[in-house]
C-alpha cells in the first residue's frame, strides 16, 4: 500500500502518526499518510526564504520550461509518489477511491492541471499583461516606455489550504513554481494526490525540491501556514470566506454561487441554452464553485426547470469506473443527509417547487458513503431562501425575477454568464461588482478560459507593484 | 485524621533505576506482578478507608450522604475492595456544575480554608470542583518522580499556562515552593483563547499567544535563574520558537527540565520537541522533557520515561490509590480491556478531600501494563474519545 509522507523542502520526513486513506464505498484502506503538526510547519517556515532562493537560481524562462515538462509528466508518467512508483491510471484510481468522484472525472481533472500546466507561458503573459517576467525576479526593470516599472515580491512561499473533494482547484497554486515563488501546501485528507503528484513531476523535470513542502496535517498545521507565510490561500465554506474577508494576506476561496441570467430579450428562445444551462449544473457532479447554482429570468422558468429536470432528474449512480457516472459520492454520509435536510427546509417555503420530484429518491444511503441525486427546484421569486443557495450536487434554483432587479438581487456570483443582446443589460452586467467572472454568450459557467484571472489576479496577490527611483551617485571630486 | 496523607502514589521514585518492560507485553515478570499485587491490596485497604470516610455521618460530604439515599446499597458494608466501586453509578460531572459548592466539602474537613477550581466555563456555569489541600498533595507526590539532575532542587521555575480558576497555578507554584524555587507564572485565560478560536479571530489568538509569549521571554531572560518549567505543549513551541527568533533558545537560556501538559501530547510532538526544540536527547545534552496527564478531577498522572528507542510513546500511569485509571471497553464501562487494547479511559479519585468512584474521561488510549516503577495499569495513546471527538476543542492553548 502507498504510503505518502510529509516533504519538508523537498526532504521526506517520517511520520509517526500515520493515518489511513480509505476507499470510499468499502472502507477499505487504499494508502497511508502521514501527517505533522504547527510546530514543525512553523519552523519549516523559517526557512522558506530558502526555497524562493532555490527557485531564482533559475531563470522564469527554465522555470516555464521545466512546467511543460512537468505538466507532460503529470498527465502521462509513471511518477515517484510518496514510497511508490505511481501510473496515471493508479493515479486516477486512487483519486476516485478516496474522492467518490468517478474516474473519468479524474482523468479530466488531471488533463485540466495539466493543460493549465502545459500553458503557463502564455496564462502568465497575460496575467501580467505581456510583463517581461525577469522583471518579477529582479524586483524592477524597464518596460519599453522609458519608465522603471518594480513588482516586489510580498512572499517566498505560497501557502495552500487544500481541499478535499475538488481536484480541480489545483490551478490555482500552479503558476507560484514559474513565478519563483516557493510552495508549503496542506494536502486535503482525502485528496493528497493531485499535490503529491504535481510535485513529484515539478521535481521530476528539474525543479528544485527544496521550493516544495507538503505538510499534511490537521488545522494547527494549516494555520501555521496561514499565519506563517505572509501570502496564502484556503478554500472552505462561506465562513471561512468571511473570516478572512479584507485580509490581503490571504486569498479565500469558496462557494461561488455561480449563475446564468437570462434577459428578456431572449428568454422566450430558452431551449436554445438547455445544453448550456445542463451542462452549467451537472458537470464535475455539481461540485465546483464554478458549476451553476441559479438560473435567472423573468419568465418561463418554470418551463426551463421542468426542461432541466427532465434532463437531469433520470441521472442516477453509476460505478465510479463507469464512463456514464455523473454523480460523486459523500464520502462522509453524514455530509449528504445534512445537505439533503437543508434542502428538506428549503422545500418547505412557499413558492419553492421540486421540480426533480417525480425522478425518485434523492438521498442514495450507503454503508461508507452517501449519494444525492440531482435536484431543480423552481423559486417564484428571489425572495425565496433557496436563491441563494449551493450545494455540493447537482442542485440549481430556477428563479424568476424581473430584469430591472436581477442585478440588484443575484448577490455574490464568481461566474455569471449572461445570455442577451441587450446593450443596457450588457452594459450594466460588466458593471455590477457582485460578478467576478462574466461570460456573454452561451458559455457554460464551468468552462473557464485561463488566460483570464480567477477571483483575483495571483500575479497581484504575490508581487505588489511600487515606485523605484534610480539616479546616479555623484562622483567624489579627486584630489 | 484524613486516611490517605501517607498513601504513596509513586512507591518508587525516578532517581532509582528501572526496569521497563514493552508495553506490548502481556505477561507481567514475577517480581512486578508481586508489586502490582501488593499495590492493589494497598489501594483496596485506601479504597475501604476513602469510602468509609465519604459514607460517614460525621466525616462524609453533603453531597455524598444525600446521595447515598439513591444508591440501593450501603457503600459502608457494601464495598469491600476497589473493585467494588463498580457498584456505584458513574460519577457525572454535570453534578459539579452549580452551588452550593460547599455540599462537596467533607464534615470531616469543616472550617478548613477551601479553594475551588473550575474546569471548562468558556460559556455557561463551569464545573467547580473544592479543594483543601489536594492539590499540595499531589504535586508533592509527582515532585518524588522528577529527577534532581534535570530539575535541580532550589530552582526557580516558570508556569507558563492557564491559570484564574485553574489549580495549575497554584499547583505548579506549590511544586517549585515544595522544591525549594520560588515560581514567575504567566497569566494566561484559557477561556478567552477558545473563544477568540469560536470568534475565528486568528489574528487576535496570535496576538494574544505572543502576548503570553512575550512575558515568558521576559522573565526567562531577566536573570532570574529559572532553570524548570510547565508549559501547555503549544505554548512550549511558542516559547522554543519565539526564543529561537531571539537568537537563542530554551537550553542556552538555562532551562533544564521541563514538564508538560494540559493539551493532547503525541509521539509524534515529542519527538519533534526533543529533536528540533529541546536541543536533541536528554542523553546528549537536550533538556529534559516529561509529559503529564491530568485534570481538576484526578490530579497528575505521570508519564513512563520516554525515548526514541521506544518511539516516543507515551504512557501514564495515575498517581495511585489516590487517584486510578483504567481503559475499559467502549461497550461496557466495567470491562477492563486486555494489555494493549484501546477503550475509554476510566478515573477514579480516591482522596478524603474528593470521592470520584468512576468517571468516564473524555479520552480513549491503551491499556499499559504495570511495571517497576508504576506497578499499576496505565493507558498510552490518550487521545479524544472517538465518539465524542469533533465536538471537542483540543489543544487550544
Amino acid at each position: 500500500m502507498i504510503t505518502l509522507q510529509p516533504l519538508r523542502w523537498g526532504k521526506p520526513y517520517e511520520s509517526m502518526e500515520i493515518k489511513d486513506v480509505v476507499h470510499f464505498d468499502t472502507g477499505e484502506p487504499i494508502a497511508k499518510f502521514g501527517s505533522v503538526g504547527g510546530g514543525i510547519v512553523a519552523r519549516d517556515m523559517k526557512q522558506a526564504h530558502k526555497a524562493r532562493a532555490a527557485l531564482l537560481k533559475h531563470s522564469t524562462a527554465d522555470l516555464i520550461a521545466m512546467s511543460k515538462k512537468a505538466a507532460d509528466l503529470f498527465e502521462n508518467a509513471e511518477l515517484p509518489v510518496g514510497d511508490s512508483m505511481q501510473s496515471v491510471d493508479q493515479f486516477v484510481h486512487q483519486q476516485s477511491a478516496s474522492t467518490g468522484l468517478p474516474e473519468h472525472m479524474c482523468r479530466s481533472n488531471l488533463k485540466k492541471n495539466s493543460f493549465v500546466l502545459s500553458h503557463i507561458d502564455e496564462i502568465l503573459d497575460c496575467l501580467t499583461r505581456g510583463l517581461d517576467l525577469d522583471i518579477l525576479s529582479r524586483g524592477y526593470g524597464e518596460e519599453g516606455r522609458g519608465v522603471i516599472v518594480s513588482y516586489q515580491a510580498q512572499t517566498p512561499v505560497l501557502g495552500a489550504i487544500l481541499p478535499n473533494n475538488s481536484p480541480g482547484v489545483h490551478t490555482l497554486w500552479l503558476p507560484a513554481i514559474p513565478l519563483q515563488i516557493g510552495l508549503a501546501l496542506k494536502p486535503g485528507s482525502q485528496e493528497p494526490w493531485t499535490p503529491y503528484r504535481m510535485v513529484s513531476a515539478f521535481i521530476a523535470a528539474g525543479v528544485p525540491a527544496e521550493a516544495f513542502g507538503l505538510y499534511p496535517g490537521g488545522h494547527d498545521a494549516g494555520g501555521a501556514i496561514m499565519t506563517k507565510t505572509p501570502r496564502s490561500m484556503i478554500f472552505g465554506s462561506a465562513e471561512t470566506v468571511a473570516q478572512h474577508a479584507g485580509n490581503p494576506r490571504v486569498q479565500a476561496h469558496g462557494p461561488g454561487w455561480s449563475k446564468i441570467l437570462i434577459g428578456d430579450d431572449v428568454v422566450d428562445d430558452w431551449e436554445l441554452y438547455l445544453d448550456v444551462m445542463v451542462e452549467s449544473v451537472l458537470s464535475n457532479s455539481g461540485r465546483s464553485c464554478i458549476n451553476c447554482s441559479g438560473i435567472w429570468a423573468s419568465r418561463h422558468t418554470r418551463e426551463i426547470a421542468q426542461a432541466i429536470a427532465e434532463r437531469i432528474g433520470p441521472v442516477d449512480v453509476l460505478p465510479p469506473t463507469d464512463d456514464n457516472a455523473q454523480l460523486a459520492a459523500f464520502t462522509v454520509p453524514a455530509m449528504a443527509t445534512g445537505t439533503y435536510a437543508m434542502v428538506q427546509q428549503d422545500l418547505a417555503e412557499s413558492g419553492v417547487t421540486d421540480m426533480t420530484a417525480d425522478y425518485g429518491d434523492k438521498l442514495i444511503e450507503r454503508e461508507h458513503c452517501a449519494y444525492l441525486r440531482p435536484m431543480v427546484v423552481h423559486a417564484d421569486s428571489p425572495d425565496r431562501g433557496v436563491a441563494m443557495k449551493e450545494y455540493m450536487f447537482p442542485f440549481v434554483s430556477v428563479v424568476e425575477c424581473p430584469q430591472a432587479e436581477m442585478l440588484r438581487r443575484i448577490g455574490p456570483t464568481l461566474v455569471g454568464t449572461v445570455l442577451t443582446r441587450d446593450p443596457e443589460l450588457v452594459a450594466a452586467a460588466g458593471a455590477c461588482v457582485e460578478i467576478d467572472r462574466v461570460n456573454f454568450g452561451p458559455i457554460p459557467t464551468n468552462r473557464l478560459n485561463w488566460l483570464q484571472p480567477h477571483e483575483g489576479n495571483i500575479i497581484d496577490f504575490l508581487f505588489r507593484s511600487r515606485a523605484y527611483q534610480v539616479a546616479d551617485l555623484p562622483v567624489a571630486a579627486t584630489a | 485524621m484524613p486516611p490517605d496523607v501517607d498513601s504513596p502514589a509513586c512507591p518508587i521514585t525516578a532517581r532509582e533505576t528501572t526496569k521497563r518492560m514493552s508495553a506490548a507485553q502481556t505477561s507481567i515478570p514475577e517480581d512486578v506482578a508481586k508489586s502490582a499485587s501488593e499495590a492493589k491490596d494497598r489501594l483496596n485497604e485506601h479504597t475501604l478507608k476513602i469510602v468509609h470516610w465519604h459514607f460517614s455521618e460525621e466525616t462524609g460530604s453533603p453531597f455524598w450522604l444525600e446521595k447515598k439515599a439513591e444508591l440501593g446499597f450501603d457503600p459502608l458494608t457494601d464495598i469491600k475492595s476497589f473493585d467494588d466501586l463498580k457498584k456505584f453509578p458513574h460519577f457525572e460531572d454535570e453534578w459539579l456544575r452549580g452551588g452550593p459548592i460547599q455540599r462537596w466539602i467533607p464534615k470531616g474537613h469543616a472550617g478548613k480554608p477551601v479553594y475551588v477550581f473550575e474546569t471548562g466555563g468558556t460559556t455557561g456555569v463551569p464545573k467547580s470542583r473544592m479543594v483543601i489541600e489536594d492539590h499540595w498533595k499531589d504535586y508533592e507526590l509527582f515532585s518524588e518522580t522528577l529527577p534532581d539532575e534535570h530539575f535541580p532542587q532550589g530552582s526557580n521555575w516558570l508556569m507558563l499556562g492557564p491559570s484564574g480558576p485553574r489549580r495549575l497555578r497554584l499547583a505548579v507554584e506549590h511544586l517549585a515552593q515544595h522544591r525549594g524555587g520560588i515560581c514567575f507564572c504567566i497569566d494566561l485565560d484559557p477561556r478567552w483563547v477558545v473563544k477568540l478560536i469560536k470568534k475565528g479571530w486568528m489574528e487576535h489568538l496570535e496576538e494574544y499567544k505572543k502576548h503570553c509569549i512575550d512575558q515568558a521571554v521576559t522573565v526567562l531572560t531577566a536573570g532570574h535563574d529559572v532553570k524548570c518549567m510547565f508549559a501547555t505543549p503549544k505554548l512550549l513551541e511558542s516559547l522554543g520558537e519565539a526564543l529561537e527568533d531571539r537568537g537563542t533558545s530554551l537550553q542556552e537560556v538555562g532551562i533544564k527540565g521541563i514538564f508538560s501538559g494540559g493539551t493532547e501530547f503525541t509521539p509524534q510532538w515529542t519527538r519533534f520537541c526533543v529533536e528540533e526544540l529541546l536541543g536533541g536527547p536528554v542523553e546528549e545534552g537536550g533538556v529534559y522533557m516529561t509529559p503529564t496527564y491530568g485534570n481538576t478531577l484526578m490530579g497528575l498522572a505521570c508519564s513512563k520515561p520516554i525515548s526514541a528507542a521506544d518511539g516516543y510513546k507515551i504512557s501514564y500511569y495515575a498517581p495511585q490509590p489516590r487517584a486510578v485509571t483504567e481503559v475499559v471497553s467502549f461497550d461496557d464501562y466495567n470491562q477492563v480491556v486486555g494489555f494493549g487494547e484501546t477503550g475509554r479511559v476510566k478515573l477514579y479519585t480516591l482522596t478524603d478531600e474528593f470521592f470520584v468512584p468512576g468517571f468516564m474521561e473524555r479520552d480513549e488510549g491503551e491499556r499499559e501494563a504495570p511495571f517497576d516503577m508504576y506497578p499499576w495499569d496505565g493507558v498510552s495513546g490518550v487521545r479524544p474519545f472517538h465518539e465524542l471527538a469533533s465536538a471537542t476543542t483540543v489543544g487550544v492553548y
